[in-house]
């Protein structure tokens, strides 16, 4: 037997987890789980192209660089990338991410508030009306009461805990069949932020339908946002949206948006699109929202419907849409450095939280910080779900019921989510919508799997108008720190 | 650091290296401990000495977990040594995913290839969903 001392096996090198993308001859890495973005050097970019073939030990990388980098070069590299998680150990996985769930008592910041369950129109694909509802509309009270109202006003004070400032949205329905016990509510929230030494800030949702001078001068005066439901010129905004006789609401609408454009100057307005298949010409759509009638910002989202609907997108639907959606991101990059505002929502809200690098472990808040109430008080996930027994966490006189609500937490943790544990786009996706994922799977815990390579493909575009904003215009990024 | 940090993320990063001159814990770079929109208005650095400082959670004493199914001649495919259900190597209701493919008591499911593709479409969650298995009558 020999008595040779047994050598330890060399440390060998693996890559990590991440998504390289290019943007302006540049070649950056996105870090995952960390969300975390830098931009790669010449010998790191080797080191990566080394790891790409196969796994090497730290001498075999220096070795096979040696021709075209210094030795020391290479290993300070292998560190630095070591050091960020780009690259690991072979056999030692970077430690999970912990499994934590959000501390119990954590406050409230926005609470959406079902004023109506009731709607003066009858867009096909409603998610509250339409084929895949999941309220009865006459399950619960057409309307919210005052007493209801003011009840959820001193629920979102005390569920707001910490959090000086609150936003109070208004919804439906219709939000403006309720218009009396909105501006009531509002001065009820008003009166007690006051008191309690917090903030409130409103917004709401509404069709503009009803909007007439003095309920826009009412906005004006109380600054609250706005956020118009509108899907685009007349022959597609008259396809689905339409009123209970099949009438078009287009030519209702305009001169009352245009009255509210013109009036209601302390907020910025938006316009919120509902894409379909019979509407999918985003850049015609957004031309004809921002610069022919003149909304702030358009946000779009795809319709939340079972596949089978006529109105629902197809997979070719969905290539041609992220198209379009590509060419408004190269044309918001172009406004970007030359410092000019372009008002695709989309895509400024995924370059925020790119800059932030956030990584979450829900793929938005409901249920946590943003919770929606019924017109009966019952407090839900958020206000697609707000009405259904299902989805209930407690009520607006009883608080909200911690064990139901941590239970859902549970549930819902990217960490419960198998199917996201090997993808990139995680971090900023984890999983998508509830209620998109409820109404194709019937269960809220399951991740979007029909949107996963489109989310993917979105995620990249922006990371490269993210990387290419930074290198042309870098100044412009810091207005997301604010 | 010749790696240049781009986005805020990873300026924390590079701020920690350099301070630490270790790699990081996991609190600081794995990230999903913040949930969605949770850091609007919170101070960032606050929060990360909060976390590190922050008791990680208890980690349950972990139940023997045997690699596969019982021994031939044990009871074990339908009951644990203790006679119950909580100690099965996978939980009963998830028998039918996951003893059809490589394991020593193959479960009978019906073809996913080519006669029923769909058949567990609407079980994605097999503990909770697998009532809504149909039987398949080929």
């Amino acid at each position: 037997m020999s008595n040779t001392a047994i050598a330890s096996p060399p440390e060998v090198l693996t890559l990590g987890e991440f998504h390289s993308f290019q943007a302006e001859d540049a070649t950056f890495l996105y870090l995952v789980p960390s969300a975390a973005i830098f931009r790669m050097d010449a010998p790191s970019l080797a080191v990566l192209e080394a790891l790409g073939t196969a796994n090497r030990t730290p001498a075999e990388v220096v070795q096979r660089l040696a021709d075209r980098f210094p030795a020391e070069e290479v290993a300070n590299r292998i560190d630095e990338l070591l050091g960020v998680r780009a690259i690991g150990l072979l056999g030692k996985p970077a430690p999970a991410p912990p499994d934590m769930l959000p501390p119990k008592g954590f406050p409230l910041t926005t609470m959406v508030l079902n004023v109506t369950s009731k709607c003066n129109l009858a867009c096909t694909y409603c998610y509250e009306y339409g084929d895949d509802r999941i309220v009865e509309a006459d399950s619960k009270p057409r309307y919210m009461d005052l007493e209801t109202a003011r009840e959820s006003v001193d629920f979102m004070f005390e569920q707001g805990g910490s959090n000086r400032l609150v936003h109070l949205t208004f919804f439906g329905g219709e939000t403006l069949l309720n218009f009396k016990l909105l501006k009531e509510t509002a001065a009820y929230a008003r009166r007690r932020a006051r008191e309690v030494g917090k903030e409130v800030d409103f917004s709401l949702t509404t069709n503009a339908t009803l909007l007439k001078p003095e309920i826009v001068d009412w906005l004006a005066e109380n600054r609250v946002g706005v956020t118009v439901s509108i899907d685009g010129p007349r022959e597609v905004q008259d396809g689905l949206r339409v009123f209970s006789n099949g009438m078009g609401s287009y030519d209702i609408i305009l001169p009352k948006i245009k009255d509210l454009l013109a009036r209601h100057r302390t907020r910025p307005i938006g316009a919120r699109v509902t894409l379909t298949s019979k509407n999918l010409d985003v850049k015609q759509i957004f031309t004809h929202l921002t610069e022919e009638i003149g909304f702030w910002e358009v946000g779009f989202a795809p319709v939340t419907s079972s596949s089978c609907r006529d109105f629902s997108i197809s997979d070719a639907g969905y290539d041609h849409m992220l198209g379009q959606f590509e060419e408004l991101a190269w044309d918001f990059l172009e406004a970007a450095c030359a410092e000019q505002h372009h008002g695709f929502s989309n895509v400024k809200d995924t370059l925020e939280e790119i800059h932030k690098g956030v990584s979450k472990a829900y793929p938005c808040g409901a249920g946590l910080g943003l919770m929606g109430v019924a017109t009966d008080g019952d407090v839900a996930l958020c206000h697609r779900f707000a009405g259904s027994d299902e989805h209930k966490i407690g009520s607006v006189s009883e608080g909200v019921d911690v064990d139901v609500q941590y239970d859902y937490l549970k549930k819902h943790h990217i960490n419960s989510k198998t199917d996201c544990h090997t993808c990139w786009a995680r971090p900023i996706c984890a999983g998508g919508c509830y209620h998109e994922a409820h109404t194709r799977y019937g269960t809220t815990g399951t991740p979007n799997l029909h949107f996963c390579e489109w989310v993917r493909s979105w995620t990249d575009t922006c990371l490269r108008v993210y990387g290419a904003i930074s290198e042309r215009n870098p100044a412009f990024l810091a207005r997301f720190d604010a | 650091m010749a790696l240049k940090p781009i986005n805020r993320k990873a300026d924390r990063m590079v701020t920690y290296l350099e301070h630490q001159g270790a790699v990081p814990p996991a609190e600081q770079m794995a990230g999903p401990v913040d949930p969605a929109g949770a850091n609007a208005g919170v101070d960032e650095n606050a929060e990360d000495v909060v976390a590190l400082g922050g008791r990680l959670p208890e980690i349950p004493e972990i139940p023997h977990i045997p690699l596969g199914c019982s021994l031939v001649f044990a009871p074990g495919w339908e009951v644990d040594e203790a006679g119950g259900t909580a100690g099965l190597c996978q939980p009963v209701e998830r028998d039918l995913f996951d003893c059809h493919l490589a394991c020593f008591w193959p479960a009978h499911v019906p073809d996913q290839l080519n006669h029923s593709p769909d058949w567990t479409g609407k079980c994605a969650a097999a503990q909770n969903d697998w009532r809504k298995l149909e039987m398949i009558f080929p």
